[in-house]
């Protein structure tokens, strides 16, 4: 047992932290205020490694694990969880799936560039009727020759519009149910594929939710990841690492509303003494920093199986479930510590507020969660 | 090109904290950080070897744990790191401490340019640089903002507090940079593994060829009498007016209220 993170791991922290204070914090508010698409730091995220921290160097990734890489959604999540969700998804959600599944030649064609940050990538699975139920889409793959046309419309997906890259979910044999979903690579400008309604949300407001459409959009054969009748084993191990990352993005959007209420109850004076000095305050902070160390360790337990080859489906639903709770009492009661000031849009305790909500929903609602926990129990 | 960085692990002021009660900075569990104008010459070396090619290699003399410093400096994208550490360094003011890096740049053997932060950020002295200079008997130039190599030759700005002195200098040279020459990267993930999986050297005395004597606390003439904060310069009035008749007025207004005439 061992509860040090490697010199790597700090190392990557640190330079992940000091990214985030200069160069993703300062437009933080401004980006979630105008509905703002950050490409220019996703851009820089891919120079300096962070878009493809996990995947070996041999296909443009760092070389790094996925502790690592928790580690960098959560410091990028604890300024800006918009931001976070969008590395995530990128990692976890696209990249991870073509590292998994893909042929030699899928690898150096789609996850090199999303490793090396060139190309950002997306994730199209859920459905306006096939949310926890994902095998029940209804977006088709037809084989004709030697490529598949793709029909189907998909929701909510992160990163749409902006991303280069997607992984696109239909089914191949409706008759078969899950066993009949099958993946595919498409790439942004193939034909027959366009962007619809972009989401105008509650939180992570600089982060892009789109709409994706699939009208007889013609790929190559090629393009299908695994086998087909994999994509839904494929969909549900993408959202299992994928819980890592929402975990931590959580972990972070807790640590960055903790650090607040922290520093404004030391500011704050009322009945002569800085807040943090009366009980009704420091136990709250005590509470909330409690629960964001709980997170923090769960979450990195299911870094550290994934990374060292161990089941984790368990863990990444107990860390994914038990962070974006954390994430959304913490952020509740770093809002009541700022009283009134916490409710304007003044400090960003407010915004960090609205981004927890979503971290209790996606990559699988909480309930479905506890469906993959018990599932997993009480085998 | 052959550039060598001289950089300095120095406690994060900017996370010190008084203690309240005897009112003396809480040294314990301040974080240590590579000096920010080190780090902008280390920048400085980067880019011109990118633009040149040539090697960077980072030096710092220090404890065990300067090494850090150096790793994060790797990180960056230097090519080479040396710890200079010894007990027998220990204690050095800047003369012992310049004296014995001089002696760690001649070991290297060519050098083309050495660089130096414009001062440290803890001890604040900006004399250790050109003492380097000094000891290795090379031009040096301090405060530069820029700096373009042809050749054998160095083209630099040098920062002053109304304008820039541009200078041409002759390569080896000894340069101390100031803030505004650049803003230092961020290290990248590659180069954070690159720099773990490193070995960095440590040369010990017993590497260097100096004159013991000269070396740590007893090679180290400085005597501290007293540590104050200098009285700051106010900002000069400019007296701007149509017509020098009017200036005048104004400054004899001036000069009246103040009392001086």
């Amino acid at each position: 047992m061992n509860f040090i993170l490697t010199p790597e791991q700090e190392d990557i922290r640190k330079m992940v932290r000091e990214f985030a204070a200069k160069s993703v914090a300062p437009t933080a508010a401004e980006r979630d205020e105008k509905e703002l698409f950050p490409r220019d730091i996703f851009d820089q995220m891919g120079q300096l490694g962070l878009l493809g921290l996990p995947y070996p160097e041999e296909y443009g990734g760092g070389g790094s694990d996925y502790v690592s890489y928790a580690i960098a959604v959560e410091e990028i999540s604890r300024v800006c969880a918009s931001t976070g969700i969008g590395l995530s998804v990128h990692v976890s959600l696209c990249s991870g799936p073509i590292m998994l599944y893909g042929t030699e030649e899928q690898k150096q064609k789609f996850l090199r560039p999303l490793a090396e940050g060139k190309k950002l990538g997306a994730f199209g699975l859920t459905e306006p009727n096939a949310g926890t139920d994902a095998a029940n889409g209804s977006s088709t793959a037809v084989k004709d020759g030697d490529s598949y046309v793709l029909n189907g419309t998909k929701v909510f997906n992160t990163n749409g519009g902006e991303a280069e890259i997607y992984l696109f979910f239909a089914a191949t044999d409706k008759a078969l149910g899950p066993k009949g979903m099958s993946c595919f690579i498409v790439e942004k400008g193939t034909p027959g594929f366009s962007f619809g309604k972009k989401e105008v949300k509650m939180g992570i407001r600089s982060s892009v939710q789109r709409e994706l459409i699939f009208e007889n959009c013609r790929v190559p054969a090629a393009n299908l990841l695994g086998k087909e009748g994999d994509g839904f084993k494929i969909a549900m191990g993408a959202l299992d690492s994928g819980r890592i990352g929402v975990a931590a993005q959580a972990t972070g959007i807790a640590q960055g509303a903790l650090d607040e209420a922290i520093k404004y109850s030391k500011q704050r004076v009322q009945f002569g003494k800085p807040i943090s000095t009366f009980q009704g305050v420091n136990f709250m902070l005590a509470d909330m920093a409690t629960k964001v160390e709980a997170a923090r360790l769960l979450t990195y337990q299911a870094a550290f199986k994934r990374s060292n080859g161990l089941p984790y489906a368990k863990e990444a639903a107990m860390a994914k479930m038990f962070a974006s709770d954390t994430a959304m009492a913490v952020t509740t009661d770093a809002v009541q510590v700022f009283g009134g000031y916490g409710f304007s849009r003044e400090y960003p305790v407010e915004r960090m507020m609205r981004d927890a909500k979503i971290t209790q929903i996606y990559e699988g609602t909480n309930q479905a969660q506890r469906m993959v926990i018990a599932g997993n129990i009480l085998r | 090109m052959e550039i060598v960085v001289c950089v300095k692990q120095v406690p994060d002021t900017t996370e010190v904290k008084i203690d309240p009660v005897t009112n003396t900075l809480i040294r314990q569990g301040v974080p240590s950080i590579v000096n920010p104008f080190d780090k902008n010459a280390v920048e400085a070396a980067l880019v011109l070897k990118e633009k040149h090619g040539g090697k960077v290699t980072v030096i710092s003399m220090g404890p065990p744990q300067a090494k850090d410093a150096l790793k994060e400096c790797l990180a960056m994208g230097a090519d080479a790191a040396i710890l200079i550490s010894d007990r027998a360094f220990g204690g050095a003011d800047t003369l012992a401490t310049s004296y014995t890096l001089a002696a760690a740049i001649k070991k290297l053997g060519t050098v083309d340019l050495i660089f130096c932060g414009k001062q440290a950020i803890d001890g604040d002295t900006a004399q250790v640089g050109p003492e380097i200079a000094e000891h290795l008997g090379i031009p040096q130039v301090t405060y530069v903002a820029k700096v373009e190599v042809d050749g054998g030759t160095a083209r630099l700005e040098r920062e002053h507090e109304d304008g820039y002195e541009v200078i041409e200098v002759n390569t080896p040279v000894m340069l101390t940079f100031v803030k505004s020459a650049n803003e230092p990267r961020y290290p990248t993930v590659k180069g954070t593994m690159r720099a773990n999986r490193a070995e960095i050297p440590v040369w010990t005395l017993a590497d260097l060829e100096v004159d013991e004597a000269r070396l740590g606390l007893k090679g180290s003439p400085t005597q501290v009498r007293k540590i104050f904060t200098p009285k700051q310069r106010t900002q000069g009035v400019l007296i701007q007016k149509d017509t020098a008749r009017e200036a005048v007025a104004e400054l004899i207004a001036k000069m009246t209220e103040a009392k001086i005439v």
